[in-house]
C-alpha cells in the first residue's frame, strides 16, 4: 500500500512540476509571448477577440499572477486547452492533437516496440554465446549506429532510397496526397508504404541500446547462482538461457522500455520533421515556428503525462513480476 | 572483444612482463583496448581542427559567399560549394570548434551536476535525499527534446550560451541517478567509517575519500553527457533553432535541408557535417564503452574464453 502512495505521490508531484514550469519559462523568459502574439494578429483580429484568446491562454496581466496560475492548473488538468493561435488559427487545440495523435502512436510506437523486441532478441544471444562471432561483432557496431544522429540516418535513407531510386519509397507525409482516408487495402498499403523510411530510422538508431544494455544483464545474470543451479541440474541449455537468464535479464530493462514508450509521443520530433509525418511532434515544430503557445503547452502537458503514465504501469507491473521490488518500496 | 583476446595472447607469448598484470592502470588498459584507440584517434583530430582549423582548409571566412554556387568536387573545392556559394569542406573544418566546444563544456557541467546532486543526496540522507531524488527524477521524466524545444524558442533563437544552458539544465539528471546509486553502495564501507571515526568533515570525506572511488563511473557520465550534447545540439541547430550564423555543424545541416539539397544533387553538403556529427559521437561512445569494459572486468569477454578454453 505504501508502494502505491509513493508511486501516485510522485506522478503527482512530476506533473505538477512539468506543469509550473510550463506555466513560468514564458514568464520568466526575454521576449513577451504577448507581444509576438500582438504582432502576429494585430491585423486580423479585433482587440476584443484577441483579448478573449488571450484569456483562453490564461494570459490575464491585470490578474495577479497566483490567480492566473491557480486557473492555469485547473484549465490544464480539464483539459480546457483552449484554441490555436498559430497558423491553424481558432482551431480547438484537441481537434489538432486528436488528428495527430493517431499517426505519432501509429508509426513511433510500432517502431519503439519492434526496436525494443529484436534488441532485447540479439541482446540475449549476445550475452549467451559470449566471446563468439556475433557478441564479437555487433556489439561495437550498435555501439556505431546509436551513436548517429537519427534525423541525419533519416536524411541518408531518403538519399538512398528515394532520391537515388527516383522516389522508390515515399519520403514524405503519412499516405499520397490524391488518396482519400479509408479503411480498404490500398489505402493501408499506401500509409505502410510511407511509414517505412521513418520506422527503418526509428529503429536502426534505438535497437543498439537495447541490444547493449541487454547483452550486459545477460552476462550478469547468468553469473548467478540460480543459473549455475540450472546448469547442473542438467537443464537443456534454451531453457536456461530463456526462461532463467533472458526472464531475470529483462527486469532491469522493463523500465527503460516504459520510458521510451511514454516517449514515444514526443520522442521522434526530428523523424517527422524531416518526413513531414503529420504526428505530435511535427505538430509541436510547427505549434514552435508559429509561437502558438496553447498547442505547445498542451502538447507539452501531454508528453509529460504519457512518460509518467508509462512509468506507473511499469513500476506496477515490476512489483508484481518481481517480489524484491516490493519489499524496497 | 577479438582485438582484446589476440592482444593479451600476443603480449602473453611474448612473455608479458609481471607489471602487465590486472590493475595495471587505466590508461595502459584504453591503449590496449582497439576501441578505445579508435576513439581517441577520432577525438585527436577533431581537437586539432578545432584548434587551428587553418591548417586544413585557405579559406578564412567560410560563411562568406565567395564561390560559385552548386559546384561539384574539385581540386579546389574537395567537397563542392553550397548552393549559396560557400566551400563546403571549409565550412565543415571550421564547423569543428563549435560542435566540440559545446560537447565538452555542456558534458563537463552537466556531469558536475550529476556528481553534486548525486553524491551529495546519498551522502546527506534523509530529508535532504528525498528532496534531491525527487528534483532529479522530476527532471529524468521530463521530455527532454520538447522542453529544449520550448525553451530554446523562449529563450530567443539561441545564442551559444542558451544552447549550453539547455543542455546542462536537460543532460544532468541521468548521471545523478547514477552517482546517488554508487555513493550509496560505498556508504558504509569501512573506510569510510574511519574518515568519520577520525573526525573528518562531510565535505572531506566526499571530496577526497568517495569521489576518487568513482573516477570511472564520473568519466563514463561526462562521455555520456558529451555524447548527448552533441547529438542533441546538431538536432536544435537542424531545426534551426540555433543561430543561423554561425558556423557549425548542425547549422550546416540546417541550411543543407533549407536549400534542398538532397533533391537537387547536392548531397555532400547533407552528408558531410551528418558525417562529422555521427564520427564525433561515435568518438565519445567508442571511449565510454571502452571505458566501461575496463571499469567493469566483468563485462570483459576475455578471461571467461579463455580460462573456458583452459579447463577444456
Amino acid at each position: 500500500m505504501r508502494f502505491v502512495v509513493r508511486r501516485l505521490g510522485f506522478f503527482v508531484l512530476t506533473l505538477w512540476a512539468a506543469l509550473t514550469l510550463n506555466f513560468f519559462i514564458p514568464r520568466f523568459m526575454p521576449g513577451s509571448p504577448l507581444d509576438a502574439l500582438r504582432a502576429r494578429t494585430h491585423n486580423r483580429l479585433s482587440p476584443d477577440a484577441l483579448n478573449q484568446m488571450l484569456t483562453s491562454f490564461g494570459f490575464k496581466p491585470h490578474e495577479n499572477w497566483f490567480a492566473q496560475y491557480l486557473h492555469y492548473l485547473g484549465n490544464m488538468v480539464t483539459g480546457q486547452w483552449g484554441v490555436s493561435i498559430g497558423a491553424t488559427l481558432g482551431t480547438p487545440v484537441r481537434t489538432l492533437i486528436g488528428q495527430a495523435l493517431p499517426w505519432t502512436l501509429g508509426l513511433v510506437g510500432i517502431a519503439t516496440v519492434l526496436a525494443f523486441l529484436i534488441g532485447s532478441l540479439i541482446g540475449v544471444i549476445a550475452g549467451w554465446r559470449r566471446g563468439g562471432k556475433l557478441d564479437s561483432i555487433l556489439p561495437p557496431v550498435f555501439v556505431v549506429t546509436s551513436a548517429l544522429p537519427y534525423f541525419w540516418v533519416g536524411l541518408m535513407l531518403i538519399l538512398v532510397f528515394s532520391v537515388w531510386t527516383n522516389g522508390w519509397l515515399p519520403s514524405d507525409f503519412n499516405y499520397d496526397s490524391d488518396l482519400l482516408p479509408e479503411w480498404s487495402g490500398p489505402f493501408a498499403a499506401n500509409v505502410i508504404k510511407h511509414g517505412i523510411l521513418p520506422a527503418a530510422t526509428i529503429i536502426l538508431t534505438s535497437v543498439g541500446g537495447w541490444v547493449l544494455t541487454m547483452r550486459n544483464n545477460m552476462i550478469t545474470t547468468l553469473a548467478e547462482d540460480y543459473v549455475r543451479m540450472g546448469r547442473a541440474k542438467g537443464l537443456p541449455n534454451r531453457r536456461i538461457m530463456l526462461d532463467y537468464a533472458a526472464r531475470n535479464a529483462m527486469l532491469p530493462n522493463l523500465s527503460g522500455f516504459a520510458m521510451s514508450l511514454g516517449f514515444v509521443i514526443s520522442g521522434a520530433i526530428l523523424v517527422e520533421y524531416v518526413f513531414n509525418y503529420p504526428g505530435l511532434g511535427y505538430l509541436l515544430y510547427n505549434a514552435v515556428q508559429n509561437t502558438d503557445y496553447p498547442l505547445m503547452q498542451a502538447l507539452f502537458m501531454l508528453f509529460t503525462v504519457a512518460v509518467l503514465l508509462a512509468l506507473l504501469v511499469c513500476d506496477f507491473v515490476i512489483a508484481w513480476l518481481d517480489p524484491r521490488s516490493r519489499a524496497k518500496g | 572483444m577479438t582485438a582484446l583476446l589476440v592482444d593479451t595472447s600476443k603480449t602473453a607469448a611474448v612473455g608479458a612482463p609481471p607489471t602487465r598484470r590486472r590493475g595495471g592502470g587505466v590508461v595502459r588498459a584504453a591503449l590496449r583496448s582497439r576501441k578505445a584507440m579508435v576513439g581517441l584517434v577520432l577525438f585527436a583530430i577533431f581537437s586539432v581542427m578545432a584548434i587551428a582549423p587553418e591548417l586544413f582548409t585557405s579559406v578564412r571566412q567560410p560563411n562568406r559567399l565567395a564561390f560559385d554556387p552548386s559546384l561539384h568536387p574539385s581540386g579546389d573545392h574537395w567537397l563542392g560549394t553550397t548552393s549559396l556559394g560557400q566551400d563546403i569542406w571549409a565550412q565543415l573544418v571550421y564547423g569543428t570548434r563549435e560542435s566540440l566546444v559545446i560537447a565538452l563544456v555542456a558534458g563537463f557541467f552537466a556531469t558536475v551536476l550529476s556528481v553534486l546532486v548525486g553524491v551529495s543526496a546519498a551522502y546527506l540522507g534523509g530529508i535532504a535525499d528525498e528532496f534531491l531524488s525527487l528534483v532529479t527524477n522530476v527532471f529524468l521524466v521530463l521530455p527532454t527534446f520538447p522542453l529544449i524545444i520550448v525553451l530554446a524558442t523562449y529563450a530567443g533563437k539561441g545564442t551559444l550560451t542558451v544552447v549550453l544552458i539547455v543542455l546542462v539544465v536537460t543532460g544532468w539528471s541521468y548521471g545523478a541517478n547514477q552517482m546517488r546509486a554508487q555513493t550509496l553502495s560505498l556508504r558504509n564501507r569501512d573506510f569510510l567509517e574511519s574518515a568519520r571515526v577520525r573526525g573528518e568533515r562531510k565535505l572531506y570525506i566526499i571530496v577526497v575519500e568517495i569521489l576518487p572511488t568513482m573516477t570511472s563511473l564520473i568519466v563514463a557520465n561526462f562521455l555520456g553527457a558529451a555524447l548527448y550534447s552533441v547529438l542533441t545540439a546538431a538536432g536544435l541547430q537542424f531545426l534551426g533553432l540555433g543561430d543561423p550564423n554561425s558556423i557549425s555543424w548542425g547549422t550546416m545541416l540546417y541550411w543543407s535541408q533549407n536549400q534542398q539539397a538532397l533533391q537537387t544533387g547536392m548531397p555532400l553538403w547533407s552528408i558531410a557535417p551528418g558525417l562529422c556529427v555521427a564520427l564525433l559521437g561515435v568518438s565519445f561512445a567508442l571511449m565510454n564503452y571502452a571505458f566501461d569494459e575496463i571499469s567493469n572486468p566483468a563485462l570483459r569477454p576475455v578471461k571467461k574464453v579463455r580460462s573456458r578454453g583452459r579447463s577444456a
